[in-house]
């Protein structure tokens, strides 16, 4: 059922990687020897159920966590046992995140949530440049308490962004928002993925959302069930759910 | 351009702002503690060095009865001997009148011509003595200031028994009287004792000590052995009387600043060090609480790139700010307080120039102990972001790990729902409640160290002026009367009994070891004056022998039963050995006491009466003080009572002064933990605590959980505090000046005053967290994602 994806070269690879968390006697396998590859320019959408091992897997290739076993590879470089200073850097220089829930600095208005990323980076945008991308130029200085969640997390996409990001992680980024709302965020990640050429994954718990992926990757406890190439994509506006 | 870290991090600080603001008291009020402190200690420090060189300081003193100016070359010869000073140094005695007392004093020579080669004097008015003139001289400043005598003047001073008037052409200070204190501390307060310089042939033979001396300076060329030296000396003056020679260690003056600066020295580190504890325990559970609040955000740094060192560096700069703020307002206060705090000085130390000044190096270790302070404070919390996993920024802070939370226990049933959250919370936290237990009690100790001093003169001078002196007027005479003019006093008018004390100066040695003192002559019947025992207790006056202070016991390292040398300071200076009787109880200076019929052995039966006690009808006291002021062999007319009294008046009001400033670094140190703790209780409960209002309990009920850890805290504190600080005053006491012994006594009063200055301390930052909680916005608590 693998489908192999012709487009692009390997940006960040997961070979058999497990993770399993100890908790007292218990272990938990939360994931277990996962192989995937996220290649340049694809947009890849992660289904599963809740507990399936998805943010699990996500925060291992993001360089966020360390797998138990297994290796992660970015490009040519072995991310596998790096130190925390290693992976620092990966994810200053390549890796923007989108987390579940927001995450915004509540001491930091938009502008400042943006900037603070924007300061350590390489080749950054303005923060207004990467706000105006996700439509936000005008509430740049209002801070996440005077935004709504929808916004909130518009202001952390932006934040992901801002630094012209190799790969863009996002985990559930539309979990906490309305329908309408959740596909002003999805179209935004489309435009990012088209235009600026962004590797993006995207975990979500909507399987509709699938609809606009260039491919699809199932998990079931702590697996990969499948792994799809979408031959036919849709536009975000045009998902529902 | 400030970074969008930077903005966190002036945000953050906005919002813990009365948190920034009492810890930064507390670091400010150490700094200003040590700033002031330091700068006292090194400007005395160097202040004495310049004093000694410039003046020239002897490092060898030597006296002997009388020896002849040949010797001094003898001296100059001895190995490691560099300058020899010669001189002579006798007591004199000043009537008074004029409103003063009549006062202790001493005669020094100085060389008729050259300039003095050392103990040079720093005239500060006026000129030197002519030195053909043989009623000039020049007096100690501090006593002329205390005595409000001026260049000009003309006092009346007994010169070997005979009245003089002696003009005063200047007013000085020398390095060997920077504090000179004559006999009994209590009476003599700092400056009553006087010294005249008068040139040496004009004196010289007034004491016939022409061509000769009695008092010998002497400095070491480099390299010399000290000991080595004092033995050479007392070995060429022993035949001439030589007293044992010292070293400068030894000398009175020297040896005052010496435990001065030795105690200042001990203030410097321990004031610093109490502040900058509470201050760093204070930004533990500051920060420890920003920290874990801030979890996710400090995860979500993480995520984005930050690194460990970027985002420790960020919190320690919190940190930072916050004692750099109080270093900053700490330098400025005690640069301001340097000059005041040596004023402090002036009544005791006398130096040319006494002006603080403040080194840069102070400064830097100041701020430097700040940011340890900082950097201790932080430690805990940064080990826990450092520790902080990137991937927590995807998920949800865990909620805290109560033990033993469901059903309920017999606790319950003693306190209630909000007493068992009160001790829940305690019991998860105990270190926290500890500390602060122990940053309060530091609180209470203080104020009771500051006001000990106090309490323990006043206990003395209950003892002095309650116990031991029971006349109602003491009666100074400027000679020594006979027996028969004591019916004279007794037959005054409102004088019921008198009784006469002799009063002799002697010396009295006992193996290697001596003192100058006086030994009293007690009448056989006896009921105005008491001695004390160690206990306190009232005791009788052994049949024979000498009964000395327990201090002068020490000193000579002599016990009952054995027998010292005492020897008469006067005329003849006969020698007499006199067995140990007893030891009493004498808190302030050293003397001995015998039988007055003891002592005819010294005057050869001639009983020669300096003192003189009364037992006065209430009333007549006035009338009875106005006519012995018109008696001429009477010098001084004084009763415990006004003294008493004016001795409180005098030191009421710094003692007042100086209690009132430690109740207020106290009082900092009180508020800024009891009120950093109720601000962390309230931002760990803010949820608890708005869904019990929400569910419907009252303010009052729910302050009480938040009120009631602190009461808690308090209440623990205190007595630990009163410990705390018993101990430290006896600590304190453990020091041991030469001739003065306080009694380690803290009054009922002492206690209360630092109780209740903590629990109004403590009520006050409860109210302003109370206030806090008032405001509480229940909806907004309750949105945010905890
Ligand atoms: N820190 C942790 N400690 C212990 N177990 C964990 C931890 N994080 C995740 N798990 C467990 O690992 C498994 C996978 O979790 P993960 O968060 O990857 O699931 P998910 O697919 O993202 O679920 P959801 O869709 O609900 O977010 C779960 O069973 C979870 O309980
Ligand atoms: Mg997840």
């Amino acid at each position: 059922m693998t489908a192999r994806p012709e487009s692009g070269e390997e940006v960040l690879r997961a070979i058999n990687v497990s993770k399993i968390y100890r908790m007292g006697d218990v272990d938990v396998h939360a994931v277990r020897g996962v192989t995937v590859s996220l290649h340049a320019g694809e947009l890849m959408v992660l289904v599963g159920a809740s507990g399936s091992g998805k943010s699990t897997l996500l925060n291992i290739i993001g360089g966020l966590d360390t797998a138990t076993s297994g290796r992660v590879m970015y490009r040519d470089q072995d991310l596998t046992h790096a130190t925390d200073r290693v992976l620092t850097n990966f994810r200053r220089d390549h890796v923007g995140f989108v987390f579940q829930f927001y995450n915004l600095i509540p001491s930091l208005t938009a502008r400042e949530n943006v900037a603070l990323v924007t300061e350590i980076a390489q080749n950054p945008m303005t923060p207004e440049a990467a706000l105006d991308v996700v439509a936000l130029g005008d509430r740049m200085d209002h801070f996440p308490a005077q935004l709504s969640g929808g916004e909130q997390q518009r202001v952390a996409i932006a934040r992901a962004i801002a630094k012209r990001p190799e790969i863009l992680l996002c985990d559930e980024p539309t979990g906490a928002l309305d329908f309408k709302t959740g596909v002003r965020v999805l179209e935004v990640l489309e435009r990012i993925n088209h235009e600026l050429g962004t590797t993006t994954a995207v975990i979500t718990h909507n399987a509709p959302i699938s609809a606009m992926a260039t491919r699809v990757v199932t998990m079931t406890d702590g697996r990969l069930q499948s792994d799809v190439r979408n031959t036919n994509i849709r536009k975000a506006i045009e998902i529902e759910w | 351009m400030v970074s969008a870290l930077d903005r966190k991090l002036l945000r953050d600080l906005g919002q813990v702002r009365g948190q920034v603001l009492t810890i930064c008291l507390v670091v400010a009020t150490g700094i200003t503690g040590f700033i002031a402190m330091q700068g006292a200690y090194q400007t005395l420090q160097q202040t004495r060095a310049d004093y000694y060189r410039e003046y020239r300081f002897p490092e060898v003193f030597a006296s002997a009865r009388r020896a002849p100016n040949r010797v001094i070359d003898e001296l100059r010869t001895l190995p490691g001997v560099s300058l020899v000073a010669t001189r002579v140094v006798e007591p004199v005695l000043l009537p008074g009148g004029n409103g003063n007392r009549p006062a202790s004093g001493q005669i020094v020579t100085i060389s008729d011509h050259e300039r003095q080669p050392l103990n040079r004097i720093h005239l500060t008015r006026g000129r030197l003595p002519d030195p053909v003139r043989s009623d000039e001289a020049v007096l100690l400043e501090h006593y002329a200031e205390t005595h409000d005598i001026h260049v000009g003047d003309h006092i009346p001073v007994v010169i070997n028994g005979t009245l003089q008037n002696l003009h005063i052409t200047g007013l000085g200070m020398s390095p060997e009287f920077v504090l000179v204190v004559g006999g009994d501390m209590l009476s003599s307060t700092p400056g009553s004792h006087a010294v005249l310089w008068m040139r040496y042939s004009s004196i010289a033979p007034a004491f016939d000590m022409d061509g000769a001396f009695n008092d010998i300076a002497i400095t070491l060329q480099p390299g010399a052995s000290t000991g080595a030296v004092l033995s050479a000396v007392d070995r060429v003056l022993d035949p001439y009387g030589g007293f044992p020679a010292f070293a400068r260690n030894k000398h009175t003056s020297d040896h005052f600043i010496e435990s001065e600066l030795a105690g200042l020295q001990a203030q410097v580190t321990i004031i610093p060090l109490i502040f900058l504890s509470v201050a760093a325990f204070l930004l533990n559970t500051v920060l420890g609480r920003i920290v874990e609040l801030q979890r996710p955000q400090v995860a979500t740094l993480k995520a984005v790139g930050y690194s460990n060192a970027s985002i420790g560096l960020h919190f320690l700069k919190l940190v930072s700010v916050i004692v750099l703020l109080g270093a900053a307002l700490g330098i400025t206060l005690g640069a301001a307080l340097g000059d005041p705090l040596l004023s402090l000085y002036r009544p005791y130390f006398r130096f040319p120039d006494l002006k603080a000044e403040l080194q840069p190096i102070t400064v830097v270790i100041s701020i430097a102990i700040s940011f340890l302070a900082a950097a201790v404070g932080a430690f805990v919390s940064v080990r826990k972001i450092v520790a902080l996993a990137p991937a927590e920024a995807m998920r949800p802070a865990a909620p805290p790990n109560y033990r033993g939370g469901g059903a309920a226990t017999w606790t319950e049933y003693l306190v209630g729902p909000a007493g068992q959250m009160v001790l829940r919370e305690v019991t998860r936290r105990p270190g926290r409640v500890i500390a602060s237990v122990i940053g309060i009690s530091l609180a209470v100790a203080i104020m009771i160290i500051g006001r000990f001093a106090s309490d323990s003169i006043g206990h003395l001078l209950d003892l002095q002026y309650g116990r031991v002196m029971q006349e109602d007027i003491t009666v100074a005479l400027s000679d020594p009367i006979p027996a028969a003019d004591i019916d004279t006093f007794a037959a005054m008018p409102g004088v019921r009994h008198v009784e006469a004390i002799n009063e002799l100066p002697v010396r009295i040695s006992y193996g290697s070891r001596s003192r100058d003192v006086a030994v009293q002559g007690w009448p056989e019947e006896r009921r105005l004056r008491r001695l004390l025992n160690r206990d306190g207790a009232a005791m009788m006056m052994p049949s024979r022998g000498v009964v000395l202070s327990d201090i002068l016991a020490e000193r000579l390292m002599v016990s009952v039963g054995d027998t010292v040398d005492i020897e008469m300071m006067r005329g003849d200076r006969r020698t007499v050995q006199v067995a140990v009787s007893g030891v009493v109880r004498d808190m302030i200076g050293m003397q001995g006491y015998m039988r007055s019929a003891d002592m005819f052995v010294f005057t050869d039966g001639i009983e020669t009466i300096t003192t003189l006690l009364l037992d006065v009808r209430p009333g007549a006291i006035a009338a009875v003080e106005d006519r012995l002021r018109d008696i001429p062999s009477v010098a001084g007319v004084s009763s415990p009572a006004e003294a008493r009294t004016n001795f409180e008046e005098q030191q009421g009001g710094m003692m007042l002064g100086m209690s009132l400033v430690l109740a207020f670094f106290a009082s900092i140190i009180a508020i800024g933990i009891v009120y950093n703790n109720a601000r962390i209780v309230l931002s760990t409960r803010r949820r608890d605590l708005a869904s019990m209002r929400v569910l419907g309990f009252r303010r009052s009920e729910i302050s009480t959980v938040l009120l009631g850890e602190l009461a808690l805290q308090v209440v623990c504190a205190l007595p630990l505090g009163m410990w705390l600080g018993k101990q430290a005053t006896s600590a304190l006491l453990a020091t041991d000046p030469e001739n003065f012994r306080m009694p380690a006594v803290i009054s009922l009063q002492t206690y209360v005053f630092a109780a209740l200055v903590t629990v109004i301390a403590a009520a006050i930052s409860g109210f302003l967290v109370r206030r806090k909680l008032d405001s509480l916005d229940l909806i907004a608590v309750l949105k945010t994602r905890s």
